[in-house]
Protein backbone atom coordinates (compact mmCIF):
# COMPACT_ATOMS: atom_id res chain seq x y z
CA UNK A 1 0.00 0.00 0.00
CA UNK A 2 1.28 3.64 -0.87
CA UNK A 3 1.31 5.82 1.71
CA UNK A 4 0.44 9.51 1.64
CA UNK A 5 3.20 11.64 0.40
CA UNK A 6 4.76 9.58 -2.17
CA UNK A 7 5.38 11.26 -5.39
CA UNK A 8 3.90 9.65 -8.78
CA UNK A 9 4.57 10.92 -11.92
CA UNK A 10 4.24 13.10 -13.72
CA UNK A 11 4.23 16.22 -11.37
CA UNK A 12 1.67 14.00 -8.86
CA UNK A 13 1.47 13.32 -5.51
CA UNK A 14 -0.15 10.66 -3.43
CA UNK A 15 -2.85 12.41 -0.75
CA UNK A 16 -5.31 9.69 0.44
CA UNK A 17 -3.92 6.08 -0.16
CA UNK A 18 -6.94 3.64 -0.68
CA UNK A 19 -8.11 2.94 2.46
CA UNK A 20 -8.73 6.21 3.81
CA UNK A 21 -10.76 6.95 0.54
CA UNK A 22 -12.77 4.15 1.01
CA UNK A 23 -13.47 4.99 4.62
CA UNK A 24 -14.23 8.75 3.92
CA UNK A 25 -17.12 7.56 0.79
CA UNK A 26 -18.67 4.96 3.22
CA UNK A 27 -18.72 7.83 6.18
CA UNK A 28 -20.27 9.91 3.31
CA UNK A 29 -22.77 7.94 1.87
CA UNK A 30 -23.87 7.09 5.24
CA UNK A 31 -24.02 10.61 6.19
CA UNK A 32 -25.86 12.16 2.94
CA UNK A 33 -28.72 9.24 3.84
CA UNK A 34 -28.58 9.97 7.82
CA UNK A 35 -28.57 13.51 6.57
CA UNK A 36 -31.48 13.53 4.24
CA UNK A 37 -33.82 11.12 6.42
CA UNK A 38 -32.99 12.83 9.43
CA UNK A 39 -34.17 15.98 7.46
CA UNK A 40 -37.55 14.32 6.58
CA UNK A 41 -37.82 13.84 10.00
CA UNK A 42 -36.83 17.86 11.14
CA UNK A 43 -39.69 19.14 8.83
CA UNK A 44 -43.14 18.48 7.87
CA UNK A 45 -41.47 20.47 4.68
CA UNK A 46 -38.88 17.83 3.91
CA UNK A 47 -40.97 14.53 4.48
CA UNK A 48 -40.84 14.31 0.79
CA UNK A 49 -37.52 12.99 1.34
CA UNK A 50 -38.69 9.72 3.13
CA UNK A 51 -40.95 8.97 0.78
CA UNK A 52 -38.46 9.15 -2.23
CA UNK A 53 -36.45 7.21 0.15
CA UNK A 54 -38.66 4.37 0.37
CA UNK A 55 -41.34 6.22 2.80
CA UNK A 56 -40.83 6.67 6.25
CA UNK A 57 -41.20 3.84 8.22
CA UNK A 58 -37.94 2.08 6.16
CA UNK A 59 -36.45 5.96 6.84
CA UNK A 60 -36.98 5.54 10.27
CA UNK A 61 -36.16 1.55 10.85
CA UNK A 62 -32.72 2.15 8.73
CA UNK A 63 -31.76 5.54 10.24
CA UNK A 64 -30.18 4.18 12.94
CA UNK A 65 -28.64 1.10 11.40
CA UNK A 66 -26.84 3.64 9.01
CA UNK A 67 -26.08 5.70 11.79
CA UNK A 68 -24.24 2.58 13.35
CA UNK A 69 -21.62 2.56 9.99
CA UNK A 70 -21.51 6.13 9.55
CA UNK A 71 -19.99 5.73 13.47
CA UNK A 72 -17.30 2.99 12.41
CA UNK A 73 -16.31 5.14 9.51
CA UNK A 74 -15.63 8.42 11.49
CA UNK A 75 -13.91 6.08 14.31
CA UNK A 76 -11.73 4.22 11.50
CA UNK A 77 -11.29 8.31 10.27
CA UNK A 78 -9.98 9.15 13.73
CA UNK A 79 -7.58 6.14 13.75
CA UNK A 80 -6.06 7.09 10.27
CA UNK A 81 -5.51 11.11 10.85
CA UNK A 82 -6.22 12.07 14.26
CA UNK A 83 -2.12 12.09 14.81
CA UNK A 84 -1.98 14.37 12.25
CA UNK A 85 -4.91 16.74 13.02
CA UNK A 86 -3.17 18.00 16.58
CA UNK A 87 -2.98 21.42 16.66
CA UNK A 88 0.16 23.28 16.00
CA UNK A 89 1.56 26.86 16.46
CA UNK A 90 0.74 27.17 12.56
CA UNK A 91 -2.85 26.86 13.42
CA UNK A 92 -3.16 29.78 15.21
CA UNK A 93 -1.25 31.94 12.62
CA UNK A 94 -3.75 30.16 10.38
CA UNK A 95 -7.04 31.26 12.52
CA UNK A 96 -5.76 34.71 12.36
CA UNK A 97 -5.10 35.04 8.64
CA UNK A 98 -8.68 33.81 8.39
CA UNK A 99 -9.70 36.86 6.26
CA UNK A 100 -7.11 35.85 3.57
CA UNK A 101 -8.46 32.15 2.94
CA UNK A 102 -11.59 33.74 2.64
CA UNK A 103 -10.69 36.12 0.17
CA UNK A 104 -8.95 33.77 -1.77
CA UNK A 105 -5.28 34.95 -0.55
CA UNK A 106 -3.62 31.73 -0.31
CA UNK A 107 0.06 32.85 -1.06
CA UNK A 108 -0.63 35.33 2.32
CA UNK A 109 -1.80 32.40 4.32
CA UNK A 110 0.71 30.58 6.52
CA UNK A 111 2.77 27.33 5.77
CA UNK A 112 -0.31 24.93 6.28
CA UNK A 113 0.92 20.94 6.82
CA UNK A 114 -1.25 17.99 5.07
CA UNK A 115 -4.46 19.71 6.74
CA UNK A 116 -4.91 23.82 7.35
CA UNK A 117 -5.98 24.59 10.68
CA UNK A 118 -9.65 24.11 9.20
CA UNK A 119 -9.89 20.95 7.99
CA UNK A 120 -8.17 19.66 11.48
CA UNK A 121 -11.43 21.79 13.09
CA UNK A 122 -14.00 19.97 10.89
CA UNK A 123 -12.56 16.83 12.01
CA UNK A 124 -12.60 17.25 15.55
CA UNK A 125 -16.26 18.96 14.78
CA UNK A 126 -17.20 15.87 13.26
CA UNK A 127 -15.68 13.60 15.79
CA UNK A 128 -16.73 15.01 18.63
CA UNK A 129 -20.57 15.67 17.29
CA UNK A 130 -20.59 12.25 16.29
CA UNK A 131 -20.00 10.66 19.53
CA UNK A 132 -22.77 12.93 20.95
CA UNK A 133 -25.13 11.65 18.17
CA UNK A 134 -24.47 8.36 18.52
CA UNK A 135 -24.96 8.65 22.65
CA UNK A 136 -28.16 10.56 21.88
CA UNK A 137 -29.28 7.95 18.97
CA UNK A 138 -29.32 4.89 21.05
CA UNK A 139 -31.40 6.97 23.60
CA UNK A 140 -34.28 7.46 21.06
CA UNK A 141 -33.74 4.20 18.97
CA UNK A 142 -34.78 2.27 22.04
CA UNK A 143 -36.90 4.85 23.62
CA UNK A 144 -39.05 1.98 25.93
CA UNK A 145 -35.78 0.87 27.07
CA UNK A 146 -35.25 3.51 29.05
CA UNK A 147 -36.93 3.65 32.55
CA UNK A 148 -39.43 5.85 33.32
CA UNK A 149 -37.38 7.43 36.06
CA UNK A 150 -34.23 8.11 33.66
CA UNK A 151 -36.90 9.45 31.11
CA UNK A 152 -34.92 12.86 31.34
CA UNK A 153 -32.51 10.68 29.03
CA UNK A 154 -34.90 10.91 26.40
CA UNK A 155 -35.42 14.64 26.91
CA UNK A 156 -32.17 15.48 26.93
CA UNK A 157 -31.38 13.55 23.46
CA UNK A 158 -34.53 14.34 21.66
CA UNK A 159 -33.30 17.98 22.02
CA UNK A 160 -29.15 17.35 21.61
CA UNK A 161 -29.74 14.75 18.24
CA UNK A 162 -31.00 17.73 16.00
CA UNK A 163 -28.28 20.03 17.67
CA UNK A 164 -25.87 18.11 17.15
CA UNK A 165 -27.03 17.42 13.79
CA UNK A 166 -27.46 20.88 12.85
CA UNK A 167 -23.48 21.62 13.85
CA UNK A 168 -22.46 18.57 11.59
CA UNK A 169 -24.82 20.01 8.67
CA UNK A 170 -22.74 23.60 9.44
CA UNK A 171 -19.79 21.70 8.99
CA UNK A 172 -20.58 19.79 6.04
CA UNK A 173 -22.04 22.53 4.48
CA UNK A 174 -18.63 24.18 4.28
CA UNK A 175 -16.80 20.60 3.66
CA UNK A 176 -18.54 20.36 0.42
CA UNK A 177 -18.36 24.28 -1.01
CA UNK A 178 -14.43 23.89 0.09
CA UNK A 179 -13.73 20.32 -1.61
CA UNK A 180 -16.43 20.72 -4.81
CA UNK A 181 -16.48 24.01 -5.26
CA UNK A 182 -13.75 25.88 -4.35
CA UNK A 183 -10.38 24.09 -4.24
CA UNK A 184 -10.69 22.36 -7.50
CA UNK A 185 -8.43 19.38 -7.43
CA UNK A 186 -9.82 18.30 -3.43
CA UNK A 187 -12.62 16.26 -4.62
CA UNK A 188 -10.62 14.33 -7.04
CA UNK A 189 -7.94 13.64 -4.71
CA UNK A 190 -10.58 11.84 -2.27
CA UNK A 191 -11.42 9.89 -5.54
CA UNK A 192 -8.67 8.99 -7.30
CA UNK A 193 -6.08 9.27 -4.54
CA UNK A 194 -3.44 12.46 -5.82
CA UNK A 195 -3.08 16.09 -6.46
CA UNK A 196 -0.99 17.96 -8.54
CA UNK A 197 2.29 19.04 -6.66
CA UNK A 198 1.13 22.64 -6.89
CA UNK A 199 -1.69 21.62 -5.28
CA UNK A 200 0.30 20.66 -2.80
CA UNK A 201 2.62 23.59 -2.63
CA UNK A 202 -0.29 25.92 -2.37
CA UNK A 203 -2.89 24.54 -0.27
CA UNK A 204 -0.25 22.66 2.31
CA UNK A 205 3.50 23.66 1.98
CA UNK A 206 4.37 22.24 5.36
CA UNK A 207 3.25 18.77 3.64
CA UNK A 208 4.82 19.80 0.78
CA UNK A 209 8.20 20.56 2.14
CA UNK A 210 7.82 17.29 3.77
CA UNK A 211 7.45 15.70 0.41
CA UNK A 212 10.28 17.53 -1.03
CA UNK A 213 12.54 16.03 1.71
CA UNK A 214 10.74 12.81 1.40
CA UNK A 215 11.62 12.37 -2.36
CA UNK A 216 15.18 14.15 -1.59
CA UNK A 217 16.02 11.22 0.85
CA UNK A 218 16.39 7.86 -1.09
CA UNK A 219 18.11 9.52 -3.87
CA UNK A 220 21.03 9.70 -2.30
CA UNK B 1 -59.07 4.81 12.97
CA UNK B 2 -60.32 8.11 11.52
CA UNK B 3 -63.72 8.89 11.78
CA UNK B 4 -65.70 10.13 9.09
CA UNK B 5 -68.24 12.22 11.04
CA UNK B 6 -65.15 13.87 13.70
CA UNK B 7 -62.96 16.60 12.19
CA UNK B 8 -59.51 17.04 12.58
CA UNK B 9 -58.36 20.52 14.67
CA UNK B 10 -54.73 19.27 15.65
CA UNK B 11 -52.51 16.89 13.38
CA UNK B 12 -48.62 16.34 14.02
CA UNK B 13 -45.72 17.18 11.95
CA UNK B 14 -48.49 19.07 9.21
CA UNK B 15 -47.36 22.17 6.62
CA UNK B 16 -50.14 24.29 6.68
CA UNK B 17 -53.61 24.45 7.56
CA UNK B 18 -55.59 21.92 9.79
CA UNK B 19 -58.59 21.34 7.74
CA UNK B 20 -60.89 21.04 10.32
CA UNK B 21 -60.21 23.66 12.46
CA UNK B 22 -62.90 25.83 13.67
CA UNK B 23 -65.15 23.93 10.94
CA UNK B 24 -67.38 21.65 13.21
CA UNK B 25 -69.74 22.95 16.01
CA UNK B 26 -68.54 20.26 18.46
CA UNK B 27 -67.80 20.39 22.29
CA UNK B 28 -65.28 19.16 23.98
CA UNK B 29 -65.59 15.26 25.44
CA UNK B 30 -64.18 14.10 28.63
CA UNK B 31 -64.41 11.32 31.07
CA UNK B 32 -64.54 11.40 34.83
CA UNK B 33 -62.86 8.79 36.91
CA UNK B 34 -63.87 9.27 40.43
CA UNK B 35 -61.33 7.15 42.43
CA UNK B 36 -63.08 7.30 44.98
CA UNK B 37 -65.84 5.17 44.21
CA UNK B 38 -63.70 2.52 42.34
CA UNK B 39 -63.75 -0.64 43.27
CA UNK B 40 -61.02 -2.50 40.92
CA UNK B 41 -63.36 -4.93 39.06
CA UNK B 42 -61.50 -4.32 36.11
CA UNK B 43 -64.64 -4.38 34.15
CA UNK B 44 -63.46 -1.46 32.35
CA UNK B 45 -60.28 -3.08 31.03
CA UNK B 46 -62.64 -6.24 29.52
CA UNK B 47 -64.55 -4.45 27.82
CA UNK B 48 -61.56 -2.36 26.58
CA UNK B 49 -59.98 -5.22 25.12
CA UNK B 50 -63.51 -6.74 24.25
CA UNK B 51 -64.39 -4.00 22.21
CA UNK B 52 -61.08 -2.85 20.73
CA UNK B 53 -60.66 -6.88 19.35
CA UNK B 54 -57.36 -7.35 20.79
CA UNK B 55 -55.20 -10.14 21.09
CA UNK B 56 -54.96 -11.25 24.89
CA UNK B 57 -52.06 -10.33 26.94
CA UNK B 58 -50.45 -12.27 29.49
CA UNK B 59 -50.32 -11.34 32.92
CA UNK B 60 -48.01 -11.08 34.93
CA UNK B 61 -48.24 -12.18 39.53
CA UNK B 62 -47.18 -10.65 41.44
CA UNK B 63 -48.87 -11.02 44.72
CA UNK B 64 -51.04 -8.24 44.25
CA UNK B 65 -53.75 -7.70 42.26
CA UNK B 66 -51.64 -6.11 39.60
CA UNK B 67 -52.34 -8.01 36.52
CA UNK B 68 -49.57 -5.71 34.98
CA UNK B 69 -47.26 -2.92 35.36
CA UNK B 70 -48.42 -0.87 33.03
CA UNK B 71 -50.56 -0.60 30.00
CA UNK B 72 -49.17 -1.97 26.70
CA UNK B 73 -49.79 -1.62 22.53
CA UNK B 74 -52.31 -4.33 23.26
CA UNK B 75 -53.78 -3.18 26.79
CA UNK B 76 -54.77 0.31 26.52
CA UNK B 77 -56.59 0.21 29.89
CA UNK B 78 -55.36 -0.64 33.18
CA UNK B 79 -56.23 -0.20 36.84
CA UNK B 80 -53.32 0.64 39.05
CA UNK B 81 -54.00 -0.71 42.75
CA UNK B 82 -51.74 1.03 45.65
CA UNK B 83 -51.61 0.80 48.67
CA UNK B 84 -51.37 4.06 50.67
CA UNK B 85 -50.54 4.37 54.54
CA UNK B 86 -51.69 7.32 55.89
CA UNK B 87 -50.65 10.37 58.15
CA UNK B 88 -52.14 8.31 61.14
CA UNK B 89 -50.99 4.71 59.63
CA UNK B 90 -54.12 3.57 58.23
CA UNK B 91 -54.37 1.77 54.77
CA UNK B 92 -55.97 3.74 52.12
CA UNK B 93 -56.58 1.37 48.91
CA UNK B 94 -56.09 3.39 46.16
CA UNK B 95 -57.38 2.63 43.02
CA UNK B 96 -56.76 4.30 39.63
CA UNK B 97 -57.95 3.63 36.18
CA UNK B 98 -54.92 4.13 33.69
CA UNK B 99 -55.45 5.14 30.03
CA UNK B 100 -54.49 8.02 27.61
CA UNK B 101 -55.26 11.39 29.28
CA UNK B 102 -56.02 12.85 25.57
CA UNK B 103 -54.32 16.21 26.64
CA UNK B 104 -55.58 19.36 25.28
CA UNK B 105 -52.33 19.70 23.91
CA UNK B 106 -50.81 16.72 23.49
CA UNK B 107 -46.89 16.18 23.87
CA UNK B 108 -47.17 13.12 21.58
CA UNK B 109 -48.73 15.20 18.82
CA UNK B 110 -45.86 18.11 19.40
CA UNK B 111 -42.91 15.38 19.46
CA UNK B 112 -44.40 13.49 16.52
CA UNK B 113 -42.66 13.74 12.81
CA UNK B 114 -44.54 12.02 10.92
CA UNK B 115 -47.79 13.86 9.01
CA UNK B 116 -51.05 12.86 10.42
CA UNK B 117 -49.36 10.20 12.76
CA UNK B 118 -51.86 12.02 15.36
CA UNK B 119 -54.81 14.08 15.36
CA UNK B 120 -56.82 15.50 17.32
CA UNK B 121 -60.63 16.00 16.30
CA UNK B 122 -62.64 18.42 17.34
CA UNK B 123 -63.89 17.37 19.99
CA UNK B 124 -60.72 16.85 21.83
CA UNK B 125 -59.48 13.07 21.16
CA UNK B 126 -56.44 12.74 20.60
CA UNK B 127 -55.71 9.40 18.25
CA UNK B 128 -52.83 7.79 16.56
CA UNK B 129 -53.41 6.56 13.03
CA UNK B 130 -51.37 3.62 13.06
CA UNK B 131 -50.88 3.76 8.47
CA UNK B 132 -49.32 6.92 8.92
CA UNK B 133 -46.97 6.32 11.85
CA UNK B 134 -42.92 5.56 11.28
CA UNK B 135 -42.26 3.84 14.41
CA UNK B 136 -39.68 6.53 15.33
CA UNK B 137 -41.15 6.77 19.41
CA UNK B 138 -40.93 10.22 19.97
CA UNK B 139 -44.41 10.45 20.97
CA UNK B 140 -43.30 8.42 23.73
CA UNK B 141 -40.77 10.49 24.79
CA UNK B 142 -43.30 14.08 24.37
CA UNK B 143 -46.07 11.94 26.96
CA UNK B 144 -45.89 13.14 30.34
CA UNK B 145 -47.70 10.23 31.36
CA UNK B 146 -46.16 7.24 29.91
CA UNK B 147 -48.87 6.10 27.78
CA UNK B 148 -47.66 5.28 24.01
CA UNK B 149 -46.82 1.90 23.67
CA UNK B 150 -44.80 0.04 20.56
CA UNK B 151 -45.73 -2.77 19.06
CA UNK B 152 -42.69 -4.48 17.90
CA UNK B 153 -43.87 -6.85 15.26
CA UNK B 154 -45.92 -4.06 13.45
CA UNK B 155 -43.28 -1.15 14.52
CA UNK B 156 -46.38 1.31 15.32
CA UNK B 157 -47.30 2.51 18.26
CA UNK B 158 -51.27 2.57 19.71
CA UNK B 159 -52.80 3.68 22.63
CA UNK B 160 -56.42 4.07 24.10
CA UNK B 161 -58.45 6.09 21.28
CA UNK B 162 -61.42 7.25 23.72
CA UNK B 163 -63.83 4.84 21.62
CA UNK B 164 -63.88 7.18 19.03
CA UNK B 165 -65.70 4.86 16.77
CA UNK B 166 -68.44 4.57 19.37
CA UNK B 167 -68.00 8.47 20.42
CA UNK B 168 -68.42 9.49 16.68
CA UNK B 169 -71.71 7.78 16.91
CA UNK B 170 -73.13 8.84 19.90
CA UNK B 171 -72.23 6.32 22.03
CA UNK B 172 -69.81 6.54 25.41
CA UNK B 173 -66.86 4.64 25.51
CA UNK B 174 -66.53 0.75 26.13
CA UNK B 175 -65.55 1.09 29.25
CA UNK B 176 -67.81 3.48 30.86
CA UNK B 177 -70.30 1.49 29.26
CA UNK B 178 -68.84 -1.00 31.54
CA UNK B 179 -68.69 0.43 34.81
CA UNK B 180 -70.79 -1.20 37.58
CA UNK B 181 -70.47 1.14 40.18
CA UNK B 182 -70.75 4.92 38.64
CA UNK B 183 -67.39 6.08 38.89
CA UNK B 184 -66.87 6.68 35.41
CA UNK B 185 -68.98 9.25 33.39
CA UNK B 186 -68.24 10.54 30.08
CA UNK B 187 -70.01 13.57 28.52
CA UNK B 188 -68.89 17.08 27.54
CA UNK B 189 -65.99 18.88 29.29
CA UNK B 190 -68.26 21.48 30.94
CA UNK B 191 -70.78 19.08 32.49
CA UNK B 192 -68.10 16.47 33.82
CA UNK B 193 -66.08 19.29 35.34
CA UNK B 194 -69.43 20.77 37.36
CA UNK B 195 -69.75 16.88 38.37
CA UNK B 196 -66.60 16.31 39.69
CA UNK B 197 -66.57 19.80 41.65
CA UNK B 198 -69.67 18.65 42.65
CA UNK B 199 -68.53 15.18 43.99
CA UNK B 200 -65.22 16.60 45.27
CA UNK B 201 -66.76 19.45 47.03
CA UNK B 202 -69.20 16.36 48.83
CA UNK B 203 -65.85 14.26 49.60
CA UNK B 204 -64.67 17.63 51.25
CA UNK B 205 -67.80 18.37 53.18
CA UNK B 206 -69.54 14.97 54.32
CA UNK B 207 -66.49 12.52 54.17
CA UNK B 208 -63.32 12.75 55.74
CA UNK B 209 -61.48 13.71 52.59
CA UNK B 210 -60.69 18.00 53.75
CA UNK B 211 -58.11 17.60 50.37
CA UNK B 212 -60.14 16.29 48.03
CA UNK B 213 -60.37 17.62 44.44
CA UNK B 214 -60.61 17.51 40.60
CA UNK B 215 -57.06 16.34 38.88
CA UNK B 216 -57.47 18.69 35.31
CA UNK B 217 -53.39 19.27 35.16
CA UNK B 218 -53.53 22.82 33.28
CA UNK B 219 -49.71 22.45 32.43
CA UNK B 220 -51.29 20.11 29.65
CA UNK B 221 -54.16 22.43 28.53
CA UNK B 222 -56.16 20.24 30.94
CA UNK B 223 -56.80 16.88 29.85
CA UNK B 224 -60.29 14.60 28.54
CA UNK B 225 -59.67 12.24 31.13
CA UNK B 226 -60.42 14.06 34.67
CA UNK B 227 -60.04 12.48 38.00
CA UNK B 228 -61.34 13.30 41.06
CA UNK B 229 -58.48 12.16 43.85
CA UNK B 230 -59.04 11.69 48.08
CA UNK B 231 -56.17 13.96 47.85
CA UNK B 232 -55.52 16.47 45.00
CA UNK B 233 -52.04 17.36 46.80
CA UNK B 234 -50.40 14.48 46.14
CA UNK B 235 -51.96 12.44 42.99
CA UNK B 236 -48.09 10.67 42.71
CA UNK B 237 -49.65 8.80 45.13
CA UNK B 238 -51.70 7.23 43.01
CA UNK B 239 -49.38 5.00 40.89
CA UNK B 240 -47.57 8.06 39.97
CA UNK B 241 -50.28 10.42 38.68
CA UNK B 242 -47.84 13.54 37.83
CA UNK B 243 -48.55 16.56 39.52
CA UNK B 244 -47.62 19.10 37.30
CA UNK B 245 -47.90 17.23 34.05
CA UNK B 246 -46.25 19.13 31.10
CA UNK B 247 -44.80 18.59 27.14
CA UNK B 248 -41.16 17.86 27.79
CA UNK B 249 -39.52 21.93 27.51
CA UNK B 250 -36.80 20.17 25.47
CA UNK B 251 -39.11 18.68 23.17
CA UNK B 252 -41.04 22.16 23.11
CA UNK B 253 -37.24 24.51 22.69
CA UNK B 254 -36.97 21.47 19.70
CA UNK B 255 -39.98 22.22 17.69
CA UNK B 256 -40.10 25.99 18.44
CA UNK B 257 -36.33 27.73 18.50
CA UNK B 258 -34.71 25.10 17.83
CA UNK B 259 -36.47 24.55 14.84
CA UNK B 260 -36.30 27.99 13.58
CA UNK B 261 -32.61 28.56 14.36
CA UNK B 262 -31.72 25.72 12.33
CA UNK B 263 -33.74 26.52 9.79
CA UNK B 264 -32.63 30.09 9.07
CA UNK B 265 -29.08 28.52 9.85
CA UNK B 266 -29.48 25.97 7.02
CA UNK B 267 -30.73 28.42 4.69
CA UNK B 268 -28.50 31.13 5.46
CA UNK B 269 -25.51 28.92 5.36
CA UNK B 270 -26.26 27.92 1.68
CA UNK B 271 -26.73 31.24 0.51
CA UNK B 272 -23.97 32.59 2.26
CA UNK B 273 -22.01 30.04 0.54
CA UNK B 274 -23.39 30.67 -2.72
CA UNK B 275 -22.60 33.99 -2.36
CA UNK B 276 -19.20 33.85 -1.36
CA UNK B 277 -19.15 31.82 -5.18
CA UNK B 278 -20.21 34.76 -6.89
CA UNK B 279 -17.90 37.24 -4.80
CA UNK B 280 -14.84 35.29 -4.93
CA UNK B 281 -15.21 31.83 -6.86
CA UNK B 282 -12.64 29.14 -6.98
CA UNK B 283 -9.51 28.92 -5.31
CA UNK B 284 -7.45 27.74 -8.39
CA UNK B 285 -8.62 30.03 -10.64
CA UNK B 286 -5.85 32.52 -9.25
CA UNK B 287 -3.57 29.50 -9.46
CA UNK B 288 -3.44 29.20 -13.06
CA UNK B 289 -2.78 32.75 -13.49
CA UNK B 290 0.07 32.98 -11.37
CA UNK B 291 1.54 29.92 -12.07
CA UNK B 292 0.37 28.68 -15.68
CA UNK B 293 1.26 24.72 -15.62
CA UNK B 294 4.74 24.15 -17.87
CA UNK B 295 4.40 20.41 -17.80
CA UNK B 296 7.23 20.73 -14.90
CA UNK B 297 7.52 20.41 -11.77
CA UNK B 298 7.28 23.72 -9.23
Amino acid sequence: MSDSGQILAPGRVLRYPFNERANHWIASFSYIYLLLTGLAFWSPWLSWIAVVLGGGQISSILHPWVGLFFVYAVMRMYGYWAPQMRNTEVDKQWWNALGHYVRNEDDQMPPAGRYNAGQKALFWSFFYATILLLATGVVLWLPERIPWNLRWLRYLSVFLHPVAALFTIANFLIHIYMSVFAERGALGSVIRGDVSLEFAKRYHPGWYREIREKAAGPRK
Amino acid sequence: MSQATLRVQKISAHSGAIPGEGTQRQFTVAKLIDTTTCIGCKACEVACVEWNDMPFSPTEFNNTYQTMPETRWDYWNLILFNEHETEDGSLMWLMRKNQCMHCAEPGCLEACPSDGAIIQYTNGIVDFQQDKCIGCGYCITGCPFNIPKFNKKTKRVYKCTLCTDRVSQGLEPACIKACPTGCLHFGSKDDMRVLAETRADQLRSHYDFPNAGVYDPPGVGGTGVIYVLHDIRQPEIYGGLPKDPRVPLSVKLWKGPLKWLGNIAMVGGVIGLFFHYLRYGPKEREVELKEPHTGEEP
